[in-house]
């Protein structure tokens, strides 16, 4: 079974294409390119094409249902009128799947679900990624402050950090809300 | 409904959601009680399917999709209910530079009739010189622009499934496409076909109201569950939408109303341009500029309330384009989409939609499908 990845994130379409590996599908390929999406989608051939939801290209995707005498191979949208749950799922992960006609649909359905939560395994990791950033960034403004705090008040590095923890504990802030008021103060006072 | 209601209503980035853009805006959905959250999407098949599970209560949706979404075509269906039109009009279609030197080669092109039968010469002519077929472009399957190339080229005897291709593409890539070469001509909603103008590789050839004097463009849509359910609701989005275009219309308030449009949260181009669609006065070429007030029409007394026979006529050019096949029922279905009774409860009635009127062909009567059809060399018959 061919199946077409659509999607402009390297690392998503990745970790999908390693997913559908493991479960056996080995013919998998990726279209980044968005140009000539249809002329791709025909030179390859594909049974199933997977299309994350930010790509604008979906609509082009979706004119392939009407039976078009351009077309060879008729491709429809895998849902399933009574499983709203699953549309909901691929809808909330960011993910659509397209099936050429007569295809099982059990096979299709372990495809997707697997997409699903390779989606969710990447939203995942973007999160925790920008909590990583966000983390790093706040231990830098501390950093700061301290330094600000050492230099102006001749305190050592634990006093410094000391101060602020008592502020924060006192006005009931988080530290790093402190260290940012102490950064802008400072830049005021310059 | 009690209290403030959360809505979330789901757009594209178009200049013909500025009822919708405005009301929210100004303020005019907060005093009618609601707390709208706008949300953009970037194609119609995200719109569709978050405005089916429930994800958005409202959408800016194309009007043929609201039919299609009811039917089941080409995905689930999910009945939907159209309390108001947003925008009547605004497209255009427009050629690259090089099929319009084709085109005028061959003969006049003021016309919709005298472009359309050129463009029949010139795809015979590259049929004979075994050229690649001409592709065009448009936005959806189910949308006027689809309707609108389709009525026009087979005015003019060329068969849109079997002389040349047609083709969907989000309308931001639709002047590059053009500019490449991968497409010599589409039909598009504003600004896009004046971008192509302005950057020197395509010519408007008509505007949408040439082709169709007044089609349904883009409908507020909501599940018809939810229509029905809670009166009060949609009563409060469709008073909220109906300000909101009273607004826009209001010449006084154009310039504003063009500066709030051009917000990256809304529209995101120039205000310059905005302004020139709202006006309908567009540059067609590197020299000439075309001004019809009836362009894009928004907020005009009678504009705004759903025509059931506007639903029929819709479901009729699906019908001619092999979309679905007829049935009574189907019908039924598509005609109770557009919802007038609704908008009169909401904000009065006595305001009668015009005619459809294209430029050319048999004119449609109310559930006169197979004398409609059969008016048409080209296309399905029942």
């Amino acid at each position: 079974m061919k199946i077409v990845i659509v999607d402009e994130s390297p690392i998503r379409s990745l970790i999908l294409q390693e997913g559908l590996r493991d479960a056996g599908f080995t013919q998998v390929e990726r279209i980044d390119e968005m140009h000539n999406l249809l002329k791709q989608i025909y030179a390859i051939d594909p049974d199933v094409i997977l299309i994350d939801l930010e790509n604008p290209s979906r609509d082009t995707l979706e004119q392939m249902f009407q039976v078009s005498r351009a077309v060879r191979r008729p491709i429809a949208m895998f849902v399933d009128q009574s499983d709203t749950a699953s549309i909901q799922a691929s809808v909330d992960a960011g993910v659509s799947a397209y099936i050429v006609d007569g295809l099982k649909k059990e096979r299709i359905k372990s495809i997707l679900d697997l997409c699903i939560s390779r989606f969710e395994a990447f939203s995942k990791l973007r999160d925790d990624l920008e909590r990583a950033k966000s983390d790093l960034a706040e231990r830098k403004t501390i950093e700061r402050a301290k330094g600000i705090l050492m230099k102006a008040k001749s305190l050592s590095e634990e006093e410094a950090y000391k101060l602020m923890r008592g502020a924060a504990m006192r006005e009931n802030k988080k530290i790093i809300e402190i260290a940012r008021s102490v950064i802008t103060a400072a830049e005021m006072f310059k | 409904m009690t209290g403030e209601a959360q809505v979330k209503i789901g757009f594209i980035p178009l200049v013909d959601a500025a009822a919708l853009f405005i009301a929210t805006h100004k303020g005019f959905a907060a005093a009618q009680g609601l707390d709208v959250e706008l949300i953009r999407e970037v194609s119609w098949a995200n719109i569709r399917d978050k405005l089916a599970i429930g994800r958005f209560d409202a959408a800016h949706l194309l009007a043929p999709m609201a039919v299609a979404s009811t039917l089941g075509l080409g995905h689930v269906r999910v009945p939907l209910a159209a309390p108001i039109n947003l925008a009547m009009n605004g497209n255009a279609i427009a050629v690259s530079t090089a099929l319009y030197a084709e085109l005028t080669a061959v003969g006049e092109v003021g016309e919709p009739a005298q472009s359309a039968r050129a463009l029949a010469k010139v795809v015979a002519r590259r049929q004979v010189e075994r050229r690649e077929p001409l592709t065009f472009g448009m936005t959806f399957p189910f949308s006027m622009h689809n309707y609108q190339l389709r009525y026009w080229m087979a005015e003019g005897g060329v068969d849109p499934d079997d002389d040349l291709r047609l083709i969907a593409l989000p309308p931001p890539y639709m002047v590059e496409n053009l500019a490449r070469g991968q497409l010599d001509g589409f039909c598009v909603g504003a600004p896009w076909s004046s971008v192509a103008v302005d950057a020197g590789v395509g010519v408007i050839l008509h505007f949408g109201c040439e082709i169709f004097k007044r089609a349904p463009e883009k409908v507020l849509a909501l599940r018809e569950s939810v229509a029905d359910d809670d009166p009060d609701l949609v009563a409060a989005l469709i008073r909220a939408v109906y300000k909101g275009a009273a607004y826009v219309d209001e010449p006084q308030n154009l310039e504003e109303v063009s500066r709030i449009l051009s917000g990256p949260e809304y529209v995101g181009v120039d205000a310059e341009i905005i302004r020139r669609v709202l006006t309908g006065r567009l540059r067609v070429n590197g020299q000439e500029t075309r001004e019809r007030n009836d362009y894009l029409i928004i907020g005009e007394a009678g504009a705004m309330r759903p025509d059931p026979r506007q639903a029929e006529w819709i479901y009729a050019q699906m019908l001619r384009w092999r979309q679905t096949r007829y049935s009574p029922a189907m019908a039924d279905k598509a005609k109770g989409v557009l919802r007038p009774d609704l908008f009169d409860a909401a904000v009065g009635g006595a305001h009668n939609q015009r005619e459809i009127a294209a430029f050319a062909g048999p004119s449609f009567d109310s559930g006169s499908y197979g004398e409609y059809l059969a008016g048409f060399a080209i296309g399905q018959r029942l």
